[in-house]
């Protein structure tokens, strides 16, 4: 689309999971993997006579997620029902926000601009239908389980900037511990509407509505398939169907689904048996003061304070829990301003490489951040070299010992004693007097295969700098 | 039947004991079986439950509020392991899997569940002509209707089956058959009594409340059913009066108001002829009594028709034949399955509601019709705060009619919502309001007027109430 006289306008509606205990108008558990129809009861199964009533925890994750958002929260906020007949439907209407949501005009920086969030709502999600053969099964577990929506503003203008925008939305929902937000598992779904219009133009063209993608590089692909699909239509003079239309991840295209005439007309209206939700002004407080550190905070002060790169930055906050580990560990330097940037990158690079390759994250590994710090600790004080680190560092991962033990135990400490290295030194010349001779004759570059010769014959554990200053005094002494 | 008061006492003192009460109950019903006032009759479980109250008397132990008294209850009111039908095809043999909040309330004061009653299909109807089970016969003329929706749980009384029932008020569905029938008949203020656990036909307008052949044992059922419900979130956080306790009482200064709109030539003559003779008794026991209007009572009826079928399109919506209930297989797809279902288990009246509904809350009908009924609904509720201010209670006929004959009025829809015209306001208000008998009219049928009043003002109404009654019965015996 780069050369295209047409621009992009994306708007996106994503669903998240709430992290609860129990579903969001009746106290039956909040969990997955459980046997089918075991976390139900009358209410979140439909029965004549049940009532919903809104639980408070629920309430709070959604205010929670609104406020790390950015977005206002409305004091008064009405619950309504959605009502269209699905079977994974047991009321047959949805209880979702409609007319007043929870909160509104929120923002997520994605790629460093501002995306405006219209709002975001609260409502119960539905059951889930298993396809058979002969047959269609209903588990009713997911029923009533709460969801927040968060509509976009139609202010993304690229397929690539609403991955970006998903990407951001999903960090800061799990740093603010209110959704696990796992596209695959459906605890985090995305709707798209695209359109497109001429660039001079202001006013937007007809949208499409893109549903059924399940992950972020599926949203990149069906919204850039629908963005050229639309562009071949309007350059071929064809008008747009306002319409759903469904991807198919196999198929790589969209196809449709519905067409604006058969669109739901939901029929909302406030549900009489819940009155207005009122969340006081002290609550939104307490709330907004318990919330987490998020990402764009964490990088500005890794930055400013400690004085990190912004790359480096960025990689430590991806997710909580490494930054979390990073801060541990950097809390136990011994030289914060000296070791942080030995820190950050034994992050970035060493463990997060180990943790790819082994398949863990920061949730699951054994290591102590401590540790870590003790490691850099040693290589900055000298003890160990860079190479040893490694060495060091395997065993560490291995066997959860702590550096200094493993330095002790194996023998493994640096060599950095005057007449030791000296000694080595000395055998090194006397071993290899065509690579000294070299040196004298003005050839500097030999001292290099000298330290690996002293280097080789201690495994390593000789402090490489010393060695390389005691050669060239020794040297340099015969000239 | 004896009241609950001289029961209650009676079984206390052993005089009788709660099994030969609930013998004496099933005996009746079973003998008057031609009123069609009962869809399920729990004999077995009556009678193990009056035994078991029985022991505890014997025991000395508290058998609670209701120890032994026989009770009937509209069959919208689930009872866990028993079939609640709503009258319904639909529903016919679906079984309830939890307790209605004001039947667990009954039985932990020690009331014996006798069964349950006929009632309008999903309490929608004005005669009990509705309902699957067949209509339900008024005891005091059986080829007149007994008034409904809560048609069984108005019969049972009159016809002294039980000492007391449960109905549900949407738009006069306890008081209008409890006039019709001459009997006692609240409708609580909107969230004194629980939802939880009765199937709604108009969510917002709702209330169950208690039907009994006296003011006294009408309160004495409410207090027990009354209360704060943690599992509806519409009932109101409050400690519940000793509505019996307070029940006597001189209404010396009491303001009632009587409203023109409901005494004009609309109101059979002999209905305004009873309110007024009434309303003379009251002046002379010291109420001050007032002529007052309230003008917008004859939009009561198209609100009502436009917010009750709304929340009743979505609140029938569940009922889809694939979780339970009647189930028909289309051979096609989910929603000809469903649609089969629906036709098929739903009776006329039912469906033109849900179609109605349906419709004012379609885009482009909305805010014509549901908005601009709310907005009505305001302006109700606003007319009676402002009576308020003037008077304590407002008095008047229940219904412009006494008891109609069965099949009367089935073939004049509007007619047989007109039927509902004056109870309707109190629900759109969400006020409290009770149907009292106050005499005959010239057929001998029993002509009901209803005291409304503030919010929360049941214990003023229950006192008033009483009082009138007091003189009516003593005149009745001279």
């Amino acid at each position: 689309m780069k050369n295209s006289k047409y621009k992009i306008t994306i708007g996106l509606e994503v669903h998240a999971h709430l992290k609860t205990q129990t579903k969001l108008f009746c106290r039956c558990p909040n969990r997955t993997g459980a046997e089918p129809n075991t976390l139900i009861c009358p209410v979140c199964t439909g029965q004549p006579g049940t009532l919903p009533v809104a639980g408070e925890e629920s309430v709070l994750q959604a205010v929670r997620a609104a406020l790390a958002l950015n977005c206002k929260i409305n004091k008064y906020s009405v619950f309504e029902r959605k009502q269209y007949f699905y079977p994974d439907l047991p009321k047959n209407y949805q209880i979702s926000q409609y007319k007043l949501p929870l909160a509104e005009n929120g923002y997520i920086e994605a790629g460093g601009v501002k995306i405006k969030i219209d709002r975001v709502h609260m409502e119960e999600d539905a059951g889930k239908l298993v396809h058979r053969k002969s047959e269609t099964l209903i588990d009713y577990n997911r029923g009533g389980a709460p969801l927040i929506e968060i509509v976009s503003a139609p202010e993304i203008t690229s397929p690539e900037q609403a991955s970006e925008y998903l990407k951001k939305l999903r960090q800061i929902l799990v740093y603010s511990s209110v959704s696990d937000c796992d596209m695959e598992k459906g605890s985090m779904r995305c709707d798209a509407n695209l359109s497109l219009n001429l660039k001079e133009s202001s006013r937007l063209g007809v949208k499409t509505e893109v549903k059924n993608m399940n992950s972020f590089k599926a949203v990149e692909n069906a919204l850039s398939y629908e963005a050229r699909r639309q562009e071949e239509l309007l350059l071929e003079g064809k008008k747009i169907d306002q319409e759903t239309r469904l991807w198919d991840e196999n198929n790589n295209r969209t196809a449709g689904m519905r067409s604006k005439e058969e669109a739901h007309d939901y029929r909302y209206f406030p549900d009489p048996d819940l009155p207005p939700l009122v969340v006081q002004e002290t609550v939104v407080e307490e709330i907004r003061k318990s919330l987490p550190e998020l990402p764009a905070s964490k990088i500005e002060r890794y930055m400013g304070e400690m004085g990190i790169g912004e790359y480096d930055a960025r990689v430590l906050c991806q997710e909580k829990e490494g930054a979390e580990f990073f801060e541990n560990a950097y809390s136990k330097l011994e030289d914060k301003k000296k070791g942080v940037k030995k820190l950050s990158s034994w992050i970035n690079t060493e463990l997060k490489g180990k943790m790819n390759t082994e398949g863990m994250d920061f949730k699951n590994i054994q290591l102590d951040p401590g540790s870590l710090a003790e490691l850099v600790n040693l290589i900055q004080s000298g003890k160990i070299s860079g190479k040893m680190a490694k060495d060091i560092f395997e065993i560490m991962w291995n066997e959860k010992k702590c550096p200094q033990e493993i330095v002790e135990k194996r023998g493994l400490s640096q060599i950095s004693g005057e007449d030791k290295i000296e000694g080595l030194c000395r055998r090194a010349i006397e071993e290899n007097p065509g690579l000294a001779e070299k040196y004298l004759t003005g050839k500097e570059g030999t001292i290099g295969p000298l330290v690996g010769f002293v280097m080789k014959e201690t495994r390593g554990q000789a402090n490489p700098s010393m060695v390389n200053k005691k050669l060239r005094q020794i040297l340099d002494g015969k000239k | 039947m004896s009241n609950i008061k001289t029961l209650r006492k009676s079984i206390l003192s052993g005089r009788t004991t709660a099994v030969s009460a609930v013998e004496e109950s099933l005996k009746k019903i079973k003998s008057e079986s031609d009123l069609n006032c009962w869809i399920n009759i729990y004999e077995k479980e009556s009678l193990e439950k009056a035994s078991e109250i029985d022991e505890k008397i014997k025991k000395g132990e508290n058998p609670g509020k209701l120890g032994g008294i026989p009770i009937a209850i509209k069959d919208n009111m689930l009872v866990k392991g028993m079939k609640t039908t709503n009258a319904s095809a639909m529903l016919k043999d679906y079984v309830s899997p939890y307790t209605a909040t004001v039947v667990e309330k009954l039985s932990s004061e020690g009331a014996v569940i006798i069964g349950k009653t006929n009632m309008d299909e999903f309490a929608m109807g004005s005669s009990g002509e509705t309902s699957a089970f067949g209509v339900t016969r008024n005891p005091v003329d059986t080829e007149r209707s007994p008034g409904g929706s809560s048609s069984g749980s108005a019969a049972a009384v009159a016809a002294g089956h039980v000492p007391a029932s449960l109905g549900s008020d949407t738009g006069g569905s306890i008081r209008q058959p409890a006039a019709f029938c001459g009997i006692v008949g609240m409708k609580p203020t909107y969230g004194v009594v629980s939802r939880y656990g009765i199937s709604p036909f108009a969510s917002s307008l709702d209330q169950a409340g208690p039907l009994a052949a006296t003011v006294e044992d009408t309160a004495a059922i409410l207090e027990v059913i009354a209360g704060y419900d943690r599992m509806d979130s519409t009932s109101i956080k409050r400690e519940v009066p000793c509505y019996a306790e307070n029940i006597e009482g001189s209404i010396e200064g009491v303001k009632i108001g009587i409203p023109s709109e409901y005494m004009q030539e609309g109101t059979e003559t002999a209905v305004r002829e009873r309110v007024l003779a009434a309303a003379g008794i009251l002046e002379k026991l010291g109420a001050e009594i007032k002529e007052i209007s309230l003008p917008l009572t004859k939009y009561a009826v198209s609100v009502y028709y436009i917010i009750a079928p709304a929340e009743a399109s979505a609140n029938l919506a569940r009922l889809d034949g694939i979780k339970y209930g009647l189930s028909a297989d289309s051979g096609k797809d989910f929603l000809s399955d469903v649609t089969a279902s629906r036709t098929e288990g739903f009776g006329s009246e039912v469906k033109r509601r849900i179609m109605l509904g349906t419709y004012v809350l379609s885009s482009g009908y909305y805010e014509d019709y549901y908005i601009k009924a709310q907005k009505a609904r305001t302006l109700i509720k606003n007319e009676f705060s402002e009576a308020f201010k003037i008077v304590d209670l407002i008095f008047a006929p229940t219904s412009p009619t006494t008891a109609f004959g069965l099949g009367e009025k089935t073939g004049d829809i509007l007619k047989m919502y007109l039927s509902d015209v004056f109870t309707i306001s109190a629900n759109l208000a969400g006020i409290p309001a009770l149907n009292l008998p106050v005499g005959l009219d010239s057929k001998n049928l029993p002509v009901g007027a209803q005291f409304m009043g503030n919010y929360l003002s049941e214990e003023l109404i229950f006192r008033v109430a009483r009082a009138l009654e007091k003189e009516i019965k003593s005149s009745e015996k001279q």
